[in-house]
C-alpha cells in the first residue's frame, strides 16, 4: 500500500495548496497580479484555467488592487452594521467597493464573519475586528491614513471573547490531553465504533446523519487511502460555536479526527477552516505540534504499530458554499467549491476519489468525549431521536448573546428565558437556511425531530423589520450561490429583486405571488442544499407573518421593476432632447 | 360564434419568433377557422383593438417598445411573452454589459467606418432605454412561451390549449432544447 508521506512535525507553515498560495499573493500585492497566474499554475502542476476559475470563485481573491488596508464589514443581521461601514467610508472619503485613489484603503461588505455575539464586526486584511462602535471609527480612520501597521493597532480591537453562557455535558467536561485516544486504543477500533453507535451521535452540522453509520460506510469501502475531514467552514450566518470550540477545545476536536482515523484507517486528515477564522491558524498549528510531540499524532500513535495519522489545515477564502461537504472536498482539491452530484457519497468517493468522512467540528469533539465516557453516558441526554447536547450560537436581540449548551429537546422558550430574549417577535433557528419561528411556536423543541439546527439561533425583537431580515438573507444567498445550477443561480437574484421592490414601496400583490411561486421552484429544483434551503425564510415569512409583506404592497395590479423615465435620462442627455416622446410616464 | 382575436408584434427581437409562428404551416389554415388577426406584421394593422390574445416577441430596448407593449397589455385579455428576448432580454440584452453611452459612442462616433460622427437626435427616433429589459419588468405577463425561437409545435400547443379553454401546459419535449 502506498503510504502518503507524513508532514514534518516541525512544519509551521500551511501546506502547499492553491488557496494558500493565492492568499499569499493577495496579501503581498493586494490583488492577484495577472502575471503571477501562469507561473503559479506551472509550479503547482495545475491548468491555468483552474487557477483562474478559483480566483474568480472565492470572495477574498481580487482581480484589481484593493487597498493596503482592505476592510470588510459583516452584513449579517447579528454581527453586521452597514451604517458603521458608511460612516467609515465618509471618514476615509472612499466609496464602498472602490479602492481609494492613493491605494491606501478599500471598504466593502462581506457575509457573516462569525462574531454574532460581539458585533459589529469587520475584517481588516483578514484579521477580525469585533465589538466595533461608531466612537472608535475616527481613531481607526486615523490609523489607516497614517498607514499604521495592524500590529500597532489597539490589541483589544482584535480580541475575540468566548462568551460561554451555559456549559453542559461537553463544555463542562474536563478532559486531559489524549484521554479519548488512550481509551480508544485500549478498547480497540471495533469497540470505539460500537460506543459511537450506542451514543446515537448524529452530525452536528445540521443534517443529523448518524455518525457511526458514516464511519462504518467509510471503513467498509476498500480503497488505497481513507481520509478524515473536519468541516470548520462555519459560514451559516449566526453560527459561531465552532470558532469557540477551535479556540478553547481544539485538542479534543483534533483527537476526534484521530479517533475517526483509527476506525476508518485513515492516515491523513484535513481541517478546512473558513478564511474568516484566519487568526486561529497559529494556535491550531501549535496545538497540532503539541499533539505530535505527545505522540497523539504522527507515526505509531500511542505506540500502536501502524496507527499513523496527521492533520493539515486548509484555509478557505470566503465561500459559504464550501460548508457543503462535497463543495468542501472540491475546494480541498484546489478547485472551485461547486457541489458534486451525489451519489456517490464522500464515504465511498470523497477527497481525491477516496473514501472520506466529513464531520462537523462539534461532532468530532463529542466523539472524543464518547470515547472516554462510553456511548451510554451520551445517550442518557437529549431526546429519543436526538441524543446528547447541542452547542448553540445565540445572537441578536437578547440580553446575553453567546454560547449555550443544552440537551437536545429544550424548548425555544427555555432558551429564550436563559438568554434574556423573551420579548422576541421571531427567532431564526438554523441560520438563514433554517426556520423562521413565530412567537406562537416558541414551545417547539430544538431537536432533529422538530427544529433542526447546526447551532444558529438568531433572535429578533419587536422593533426589528422582518422584511429587512429576510431581504438580508435573500441577498446573502444570491451572493453565495455558486452558479452551477440555474434554479439557484437565476432564482435567488430574482427573489432578491422582488424583495428589494417590495421593500422600496414598489411591490404589488402580483410580485408577492410571483415571489412565492418562484421560492417554491428554487427550493424544489436546486442542485444542492444551498438552493433547496435558500427560500425557507422567505416562504416562512409569507406564511407566518403575512402582514409584514401585505403592509408594504401597493394597491394596484402591477408596478414596473424600474423607473422608466429615469431609464431614458442618459439618452435624453446624449441627444439633447426633452420633447414629449423623450419621456415615459 | 365570433372568432378569437389575436394580435402579434415584435419589439427588440429579430422576427425569428414570427417566422417560427408560420412554421405551424398547414395547421394555420385550420386555426383560421377559430381565430382572426388584429394588429400584427401579418395584417399591417397599426394599432390594437380589443383582443383576446397578444403574442409579443422581443424585449424592451427603447421608448417606443414600451408604448407598444402597454398598448398590447391594455387591449389584450391574455398577454404572452414569446421567445428568449421577451422573457430574458436575449441577444439585444448583451448590450447590458456596457452603458448605453458606450453603445451609442461605439455605433455613431468611434466605430470603424463611421462618417460624420454624430449621435442622432431626430425626435422621430425612439430613445434607447439605459438597459434592455424583459417584458415582465414593465407589464404583467400572463404566460411565457420559451425558446429561441419557440417551435411551430409550441405555438400550436399553447394556442390549442387556450382555444380549448385550458391552462396552457407545454410537454417537456417542447421545453427541451439540446
Amino acid at each position: 500500500m502506498q503510504v502518503e508521506p507524513l508532514p514534518s512535525p516541525a512544519r509551521q507553515q500551511l501546506a502547499d495548496h492553491l488557496l494558500h498560495r493565492l492568499h499569499d499573493l493577495q496579501d503581498r500585492h493586494h490583488y492577484i497580479p495577472p502575471d503571477t497566474i501562469a507561473p503559479l499554475a506551472a509550479e503547482l502542476g495545475l491548468p491555468i484555467t483552474q487557477v483562474e476559475s478559483v480566483i474568480d470563485f472565492y470572495s477574498f481573491f481580487h482581480r484589481s488592487p484593493r487597498g493596503r488596508f482592505d476592510i470588510l464589514f459583516s452584513n449579517c443581521t447579528s454581527c453586521g452594521d452597514l451604517a458603521l461601514m458608511q460612516q467609515l467610508c465618509d471618514l476615509l472619503e472612499v466609496q464602498p467597493g472602490v479602492t481609494r485613489a492613493d491605494g491606501m484603503v478599500s471598504i466593502d461588505q462581506t457575509s457573516c464573519v462569525g462574531m454574532c455575539d460581539q458585533g459589529a464586526a469587520a475584517l481588516v486584511n483578514g484579521r477580525t475586528l469585533a465589538r466595533l462602535t461608531a466612537a472608535q471609527l475616527p481613531h481607526l480612520a486615523n490609523l489607516v491614513n497614517t498607514a499604521t501597521p495592524l500590529d500597532a493597532w489597539p490589541a483589544d480591537w482584535f480580541a475575540v471573547q468566548d462568551n460561554i453562557r451555559h456549559a453542559g455535558l461537553l463544555l463542562n467536561d474536563t478532559l486531559s490531553s489524549g484521554d479519548g485516544l488512550r481509551a480508544a486504543v485500549q478498547a480497540g477500533a471495533d469497540q470505539l465504533l460500537a460506543e459511537i453507535k450506542q451514543a446515537s451521535l448524529r452530525g452536528r452540522g445540521g443534517a443529523g446523519f448518524p455518525t457511526a453509520m458514516k464511519w462504518q460506510f467509510c471503513r467498509d469501502a476498500t480503497a488505497p487511502e481513507h481520509y478524515v475531514v473536519c468541516n470548520a467552514d462555519e459560514g451559516e450566518p449566526g453560527t459561531f460555536k465552532d470558532r469557540l470550540l477551535l479556540t478553547r477545545y481544539a485538542q479534543q476536536v483534533f483527537e476526534g479526527m484521530a479517533l475517526c482515523a483509527y476506525v476508518i484507517k485513515a492516515q491523513h486528515g484535513f481541517l478546512y477552516l473558513r478564511g474568516e477564522y484566519h487568526y486561529l491558524v497559529p494556535s491550531l498549528e501549535a496545538t497540532l505540534d503539541a499533539m505530535r510531540a505527545a505522540n497523539l499524532l504522527g507515526e505509531n500513535i500511542l505506540n500502536q504499530p501502524g496507527f499513523d495519522f496527521d492533520i493539515s489545515l486548509v484555509l478557505g477564502a470566503g465561500a459559504y458554499i464550501c460548508g457543503e461537504e462535497s463543495a468542501l472536498l472540491e475546494s480541498l482539491e484546489q478547485k472551485r467549491g461547486v457541489p458534486r452530484v451525489r451519489p456517490p457519497f464522500p464515504v465511498t468517493h470523497g477527497y481525491q476519489g477516496q473514501p472520506t468522512v466529513v464531520d462537523n467540528v462539534e461532532t468530532l469533539l463529542a466523539a472524543t468525549h464518547i470515547a472516554l465516557h462510553g456511548g451510554q453516558w451520551f445517550r442518557d441526554h437529549g431526546t429519543e431521536q436526538s441524543a446528547g447536547t447541542k452547542i448553540l450560537s445565540v445572537s441578536g436581540d437578547c440580553a446575553t448573546p453567546g454560547i449555550y449548551e443544552f440537551p437536545f429537546g429544550i424548548t425555544l422558550q427555555t432558551l429564550l428565558a436563559a438568554c434574556g430574549g423573551q420579548d422576541a417577535q421571531a427567532v431564526q433557528v438554523g441560520g438563514p437556511s433554517g426556520t423562521l419561528v413565530s412567537r406562537a411556536e416558541f414551545g417547539r423543541k430544538l431537536a432533529f425531530e422538530d427544529l433542526a439546527t447546526g447551532g444558529s439561533v438568531m433572535i429578533y425583537g419587536a422593533q426589528r423589520d422582518l422584511l429587512a431580515v429576510v431581504r438580508n438573507f435573500t441577498h446573502f444567498f444570491a451572493h453565495e450561490s455558486c452558479g452551477f445550477c440555474t434554479p439557484c443561480r437565476v432564482g435567488t437574484p430574482l427573489l432578491r429583486n422582488y424583495l428589494d421592490k417590495i421593500a422600496t414601496g414598489h411591490g404589488t400583490a402580483y410580485d408577492r405571488e410571483e415571489m412565492a411561486r418562484l421560492g417554491k421552484l428554487v427550493k424544489r429544483r436546486s442542485h444542492c442544499g444551498l438552493g433547496q434551503t435558500a427560500t425557507n425564510s422567505l416562504l416562512d415569512l409569507l406564511a407566518k407573518f403575512p402582514q409584514v409583506c401585505a403592509d408594504r404592497l401597493l394597491h394596484q395590479d402591477y408596478e414596473p421593476f424600474f423607473n422608466l423615465d429615469a431609464a431614458l435620462a442618459t439618452t435624453r442627455e446624449l441627444t439633447h432632447r426633452d420633447d414629449a416622446e423623450a419621456h415615459l410616464s | 360564434m365570433s372568432k378569437i382575436r389575436i394580435a402579434t408584434t415584435s419589439l427588440a427581437g429579430c422576427f425569428g419568433c414570427h417566422m417560427s409562428f408560420l412554421d405551424m404551416d398547414e395547421r394555420l389554415v385550420g386555426l383560421l377557422e377559430y381565430v382572426e388577426f388584429d394588429r400584427s406584421p401579418l395584417t399591417d394593422i397599426k394599432h390594437c383593438q380589443p383582443c383576446d390574445i397578444g403574442l409579443v416577441e422581443g424585449g424592451l430596448c427603447n421608448a417606443e417598445n414600451v408604448h407598444v407593449l402597454r398598448e398590447f397589455r391594455q387591449q389584450c385579455k391574455i398577454l404572452i411573452a414569446v421567445g428568449a428576448c421577451a422573457i430574458n432580454g436575449g441577444v439585444p440584452a448583451m448590450r447590458n454589459h456596457y452603458t448605453v453611452q458606450e453603445c451609442l459612442e461605439e455605433a455613431y462616433l468611434h466605430g470603424v467606418g463611421v462618417d460624420n460622427p454624430l449621435i442622432p437626435s431626430d425626435p422621430e427616433l425612439p430613445l434607447l432605454l439605459s438597459k434592455v429589459h424583459p417584458l415582465h419588468e414593465v407589464v404583467r405577463v400572463d404566460y411565457y412561451l420559451p425558446g429561441c425561437p419557440p417551435s411551430g409545435d409550441a405555438f400550436f400547443a399553447i394556442l390549442s390549449d387556450l382555444l380549448a379553454g385550458k391552462e396552457p401546459s407545454l410537454p417537456k419535449a417542447m421545453l427541451h432544447y439540446d
